[in-house]
């Protein structure tokens, strides 16, 4: 057995006797789907970085630096700064109005049924995308770093898939928080080590460090890797980071997986302070990947990373060429555990959208047919949305260009469930009507700017084949990758014009509670006794 | 007091002016706040896209204003955030003010 393989299947066993332990304690929808309400600010925190920091953040924005330097940093800055909207806006509120989902704070005010319904489908296409995309990523990584094991991309995806789902079905929401703790430490502490690794590799000196930057060979001629306009080039490059800025900024506060943290906790003020901890943790390992990104740059080489395994390899190889092949395995093994934890928190928060909004309230209408069936619904959905992606991910295969459905779950999460969660919280004249103008211009319209943008349109040469080519072959009708700069306005627009042309006079009535609620944290959901 | 209930009185709460008083002190830091933040942070792409050549301009040693400021980008985060949390220390205050005197 290989020693990244030992490390895969030690991760896996402490994860599953956590599982196991957290399925023996009490049962019930809030212990099963918020864990009780009794996660502490820290562990919260440490929870909702690790639900943030995937595989495309830890490998991705090291390759990216790799290969195009600064740009790579600047694109590493949105992603923290995004966090600021999730703290002032709405970790808070979302905790004192709330119980399980973001539809129960639009359902508050508005005709809960059509809003929880649309809202359970936007959580379902966000999670769905960002999952699919985690999927096919983990299946050419893991083929990649077990290389000679024989474990394919096919194993791995199915592989993947039976454990998040495991997770989710058995241990439920205090499972997956605990998985997400143990995954952040183990990248915290390999990041740690590996930028330590590359500063001593330049004697602790930062600046011979800083000064190799400046003089990186990179296709046979000296770049100054500290300088911006290796990846956002004009005419649309700066236009694109701008749009994909917004998408960060408005989408992270709408990301189902990240609102779903907030009901773990006791009340608002944990909800604050763990963000706080979210923030220092993934501002911290965003900078530290920028030591790792201009380390494999000046250590390595692009020429040599390309030869390698190519751009996602880049931490990997820099951590074989420092830290020798047990470094290598460990880090592999941080990458695997990073993706597998993603997907657990992808996992319950799209079943807990579906058994909680639409099985038990739109189609119940609130109330439960016999005790238990709420988490049993979520259990089951959980198995379904696993065998959905891993079938998908496996079709799609590991050619699959992933990068835009990322790109896609921001964009709706951005441009749907943002504007209605902001005016439901902060507008009294808001309305189901605007509701659901806004969820559904702000999804069709990212939808569709998606697939008429370069990532889905494009003219190949020949030699590129299969799933590596562009799925409509001809020039691409909108410009940018990110649609974020349209579509966040339109869903905004969208939700405000709905609102003008609908008249709810019961909604502007129950927004004296949910202001009261949503500021004093009166009659919020509290932690049950363990 | 009036007749019982089944829940708080939320109308009361929420027109008494220490509560109209939290919510206004909440926007007073949260907007400005939101705004500064989002200028600050597009400051940065807008740089780099349209004036290149002040992001090449170097400061101390190697290091040249495109990466200091994107370097303070992250400062400028977990200020914001800290300042954010100290003022939010004011509004649980404001709150449960509130709350006892509803009661």
């Amino acid at each position: 057995m290989s020693t990244p393989l030992i490390m895969f299947v030690g991760f896996i066993l402490v994860t599953l006797i956590i599982t196991w332990k957290a399925a023996r304690q009490s049962s019930g929808s809030s212990n099963y789907f918020a864990a009780g309400r009794g996660i502490t600010a820290w562990q919260n925190g440490i929870a909702v970085a690790g639900d943030y920091m995937s595989a495309a953040s830890f490998l991705g924005i090291a390759g990216i630096i790799a290969f195009q330097g600064y740009d790579g940093f600047m694109y590493s800055v949105g992603w923290l700064v995004a966090y600021l909207t999730v703290l002032l806006v709405v970790a808070e509120p979302l905790r004192n109005a709330g119980s399980y989902t973001m539809a129960d704070v639009l359902a508050y005010r508005l005709r809960p049924r059509p809003v929880r319904a649309m809202a359970s489908l936007s959580t379902l296409i966000v999670s769905t995308f960002y999952m699919i995309a985690q999927m096919v990523g983990a299946g050419t990584l893991v083929a990649l770093l077990l290389k000679g094991s024989g474990i394919g991309f096919n194993g791995a995806v199915a592989g993947v898939g039976v454990l998040m789902v495991a997770y989710v079905v058995f241990g439920g929401m205090l499972a997956t928080t605990w998985v997400q703790i143990i995954k952040a430490i183990l990248l915290i502490a390999g990041t740690i080590l590996l930028s330590v690794l590359v500063l001593g590799h330049f004697d602790f000196s930062f600046a011979a460090f800083f000064d190799a930057i400046t003089h990186v060979k990179s296709g046979g001629k000296v770049v100054n890797f500290l300088e911006p306009g290796l990846r956002y080039k004009p005419p649309y490059g700066a236009i694109d980071l701008i749009s994909l800025g917004l998408a960060l900024i408005f989408g992270t506060a709408g990301l189902p997986h990240i609102l779903v943290r907030f009901y773990t906790v006791p009340d608002a003020k944990t909800a604050r302070i763990s963000v706080v901890w979210a923030m220092f943790i993934i501002g911290a390992f965003y900078i530290m990947t920028t030591f790792l990104g201009f380390g494999a740059a000046t250590i390595l080489g692009s020429d040599f990373i390309k030869l390698n395994g190519g751009i996602n390899m880049s931490a990997p190889l820099l951590a074989q060429r420092l830290g020798g092949d047990i470094f290598f395995a460990f880090i592999s093994a941080i990458a695997f555990a990073t993706i597998l934890a993603v997907v657990a928190g992808l996992t319950i928060s799209a079943s807990t959208s579906f058994a909680h909004d639409f099985y038990t309230n739109v189609l119940h209408h609130g109330r439960e047919q016999r005790p238990g069936e709420q988490v049993r619904v979520a259990q089951i959905t959980a198995v379904v949305v696993g065998i959905v992606s891993i079938i998908i991910a496996i079709l799609l295969g590991p050619a699959f260009n992933v990068a835009f459905l990322v790109g896609l779950a921001f964009a709706v999460a951005a441009s749907a469930n943002l504007p209605v969660i902001v005016f439901s919280i902060f507008w009294k004249r808001f309305n189901t009507a605007g509701a659901l103008s806004g969820l559904g211009v702000g999804l069709v319209g990212s939808l569709i700017l998606i697939a008429i943008g370069p990532s889905v349109m494009g003219v190949d040469a020949d030699t590129v084949v299969g799933a590596a080519r562009h799925m409509i072959q001809s020039q691409p009708i909108f410009p940018l990758e990110n649609p974020g700069i349209v579509s966040i306005p339109l869903g905004f627009l969208g939700a405000f014009i709905g609102t003008l042309c609908g008249n709810e006079p019961e909604s502007e009535e129950k927004f004296a509670e949910m202001e009261v609620r949503a500021n004093t944290g009166l009659g919020a959901e509290k932690a049950t006794a363990h | 007091m009036s007749a019982p209930r089944s829940g708080p009185d939320w109308r009361k709460v929420d027109a008494h002016p220490d509560f109209r008083k939290l919510v206004n002190a909440r926007k007073g830091f949260i907007i400005p706040a939101f705004i500064f933040f989002c200028t600050y942070y597009f400051t940065l792409p807008i740089l780099a896209g349209w004036f290149p050549d002040l992001m090449k301009t170097k400061v101390i040693g190697p290091l040249n204003v495109a990466y200091l400021f994107a370097l303070s980008q992250f400062f400028m985060a977990w200020i914001v955030a800290l300042l954010y949390v100290r003022a939010a220390a004011r509004f649980d205050r404001m709150a449960k003010e509130v709350l006892e005197k509803n009661h």
